[in-house]
């Protein structure tokens, strides 16, 4: 699946190489037999060009964030590979990860539970100085203070608790800690989606700021799929650890073929209500199946409306389709084409 | 005007009075809550002030002329042998059965009291909440070993390791201290290991992974941090345990031995008198009692104040709310789940 990596920009700065995250469920008591795997992330690849945005969307429980944190490091990957400006960094041990932790920084979902409470955020924005001794202790304060003009925060804040700021105030306090290594790619996992939506705009435009500043690559995660849209250079499609759609943003957003893209882009709210009425909405049947006991074949098959026989038993390649762009990929056997009227429910609900 | 602008002039407005803006942090409120119970501060003041009466114990004794090891046959018995009553001939308090003054024997063993007391609570806290933070935060056979240690001291018979040890070195000071700390540890280590386990899932600690931090780093700037409070009201609740643990083991002959003061073998030589000379008993009890009530008292105060939510509950609990109501302790507050194994 090298093609994306291949036919994307030269200048690559993170490829993944069908990374597999799985996690052992485990019996209770002393023996601790494994019992099954919870297949989180299931041979995925993607290539994040210098400078641009990876949109990963998909539902609760599809693997997205376990991805990110196999690719930061914060999690050890089952197999595969994680190339960062070409260097091997998939396991590597904390010490000869210090280096690329510099370059390769988050911003957690969660403004309250990503801060410490007891400290102050002064402390907080400047820990990574402290950690990589990059700034002597005397000048931390007028660098944190800088930071903090520089994501919009007040600097006389300095000495505050995070209780005492609202939640996009405390994500900017996220965002101040996370560029305060000056990195390369920043891993946004859901940053914005635990904010109001006035307040999502206020920290979506910083972040872009930020990139045009800077040159940073972001991989953003999301389930809003307007958010992913606003922001993304190319959008990824995550269903049950697998990719099931990868390509340009326009392409992906304007003909999806995966029947599964194509649910969720219906499903969607858009903000011309005209448009939403004049579209069909695809509902799907059923929850997101158990990443301990994916269906077989493609994993989608069961709440597609497309699905066949063929897709129970053989898994589809993630590859380009006919009429396609090179870099538009799609997992489907049988992907939508332009126009298609897909049936509004289910396999299993019509049987 | 777009809605920026008006933001931007909104927080200038906000920020024009540029001053120092300092946090108010959750040692203020909870100093603040603290200086508004009543309870506590009067526990405050009478460790404070028996802190000072075992400081200048000394300074009492040359007051009263009355060394506290000398005995005084004829001043301070009566023609019987028997110890004297308070106010008798000087001696403020009465003798003890050898004619010695009782006030200033008193005070000698506050010295004894406090000292062990606070000693052996802290290195029981420092043990206890380094063991506790290491099984917690490594988890794995590391936790499993630490973890079986401590339901092994837990379950330990103390007095029978006291008695084998004062058996084979000889009663001191210093074994004392080692058998109360060796036992004290392992209540703090589990509570801040369970603690640790709870604190080390919250998403600041990934973050501080994230940005490259070592896992003493994050123990002790991230996790320490967040454990202070139940360990604080832990180590006042312990100081109490330790002074009773001391008096016992003195009172047994196991701990202070005579002719040196302390409250638990002056209550051991005045089992005889108690029906004779009722003050001999009652002050030394009087004093131990006091002290550890203080400690209890404080303890329970710190603990209040340093949770807001307990006095939400408490308030609760009085307006009768029916059972299984709105207000439930909240799982994830490293401070509610404190306390109640204090001993």
């Amino acid at each position: 699946m090298t093609e994306q990596a291949s036919a994307a920009s030269s200048d690559v700065l993170v490829r993944v190489d069908n990374l597999v995250k799985y996690f052992p469920v485990r019996t209770a008591g002393f023996a601790h037999r494994t019992v099954g795997q919870v297949q989180a992330v299931d041979g995925v690849s993607l290539a994040i060009p210098r400078g641009t945005t990876l949109g990963l969307v998909g539902e609760t429980g599809s693997g997205k964030s376990t991805l990110a944190r196999c690719i930061a490091g914060l999690i050890p990957a089952t197999s595969g590979k994680v190339y960062f400006e070409g260097n091997d960094i998939t396991n590597l041990p904390r010490r000869r990860m210090a280096p690329f932790r510099r370059d390769i920084q988050m911003i957690f979902q969660d403004p309250y539970g990503s801060l410490n409470p007891r400290r102050r955020v002064g402390a907080i924005i400047g820990d990574p100085f402290a950690v990589h001794q990059t700034v002597p202790a005397g000048d931390r304060k007028r660098k944190v203070q800088d930071l903090m003009e520089r994501v919009g925060l007040n600097p006389e804040h300095y000495n505050r608790f995070p209780a005492e700021f609202s939640g996009g105030q405390r994500q900017r306090i996220g965002v101040a800690r996370a560029l305060a290594l000056q990195p390369k790619l920043i891993i946004c996992d859901e940053p914005v989606s635990a904010l109001d939506v006035s307040i999502q705009a206020q920290v979506l435009n910083l972040l872009a700021d930020l990139q045009r500043e800077y040159g940073l690559t972001y991989l953003f995660i999301a389930h809003d799929l307007e958010v992913v849209r606003h922001v993304s250079t190319t959008v990824n499609v995550m269903y049950l650890g697998k990719i099931a759609e990868a390509g340009p943003k326009n392409a992906v957003y304007d003909t999806p073929r995966h029947p599964y893209t194509a649910a969720l882009l219906s499903a969607a709210l858009a903000a011309d209500p005209e448009a939403a009425a004049a579209r069909q909405r695809i509902i799907l049947t059923g929850d997101i199946p158990s990443p301990i006991d994916p269906p077989s074949g493609c994993r989608f098959h069961p709440r597609c409306p497309k699905a066949q026989d063929l897709c129970g038993s053989e898994e589809p390649p993630l590859e380009v389709k006919a009429g396609d762009a090179a870099i538009h990929l799609t997992a489907c056997h049988f992907p939508v084409t332009a126009g298609e009227k897909l049936a509004t429910t289910g396999r299993r609900a019509q049987a | 005007m777009s809605i920026t602008d008006l933001e931007r002039l909104a927080q200038q407005a906000e920020d024009a009075p540029v001053r120092a803006i300092e946090g108010r942090s959750q040692w203020w409120l909870t100093r603040q809550r603290l200086r508004r119970d009543k309870v506590a501060m009067t526990s405050l003041a009478v460790i404070i002030i028996m802190i000072l009466l075992a400081i200048f114990a000394p300074a009492f004794a040359a007051l009263v002329h009355h060394p506290a090891n000398v005995a005084y046959p004829i001043t301070g018995e009566n023609s019987a042998g028997q110890p004297v009553g308070p106010g008798t001939n000087g001696f403020w308090l009465g003798t003890d059965d050898t004619g010695r003054d009782l006030m200033v024997r008193v005070f000698y063993g506050a010295r004894i009291s406090l000292f062990v007391g606070i000693v052996t609570t802290a290195i029981a806290t420092v043990a206890g909440v380094a063991i506790g933070l290491i099984a917690g935060y490594f988890g794995g056979i590391i936790d499993t070993i630490l973890a079986r240690l401590t339901d092994a001291v837990l379950a330990f018979p103390y007095v029978v390791l006291a008695l084998a040890l004062a058996v084979v070195f000889g009663p001191s000071l210093t074994i004392v201290i080692a058998v109360i700390s060796f036992f004290s540890w392992a209540g703090i280590a589990r509570i801040v290991r369970g603690q640790t386990l709870s604190l080390k899932e919250k998403e600041y600690i990934e973050a501080a992974r994230s940005i490259g931090a070592g896992p003493f780093r994050i123990m002790f700037i991230d996790i320490l941090p967040n454990l202070l409070a139940p360990v604080l009201v832990l180590a006042t609740l312990y100081i109490p345990s330790a002074v009773v643990f001391e008096s016992t083991l003195s009172f047994l002959g196991l701990g202070i031995q005579p002719p040196t003061a302390s409250w638990g073998n002056m209550l051991s030589a005045a089992q005889p008198f108690y029906q004779t000379a009722w003050w001999f008993v009652v002050f030394p009890a009087l004093a131990l009692l006091i002290t550890t009530l203080a400690f209890n008292l404080l303890g329970d105060g710190i603990r209040d104040a340093m949770d807001p939510t307990t006095e939400r509950l408490l308030a609760a609990r009085r307006r009768k709310r029916p059972p299984g109501s709105l207000l439930r302790p909240r799982n994830d507050d490293p401070d509610l789940i404190i306390g109640g194994d204090a001993k």
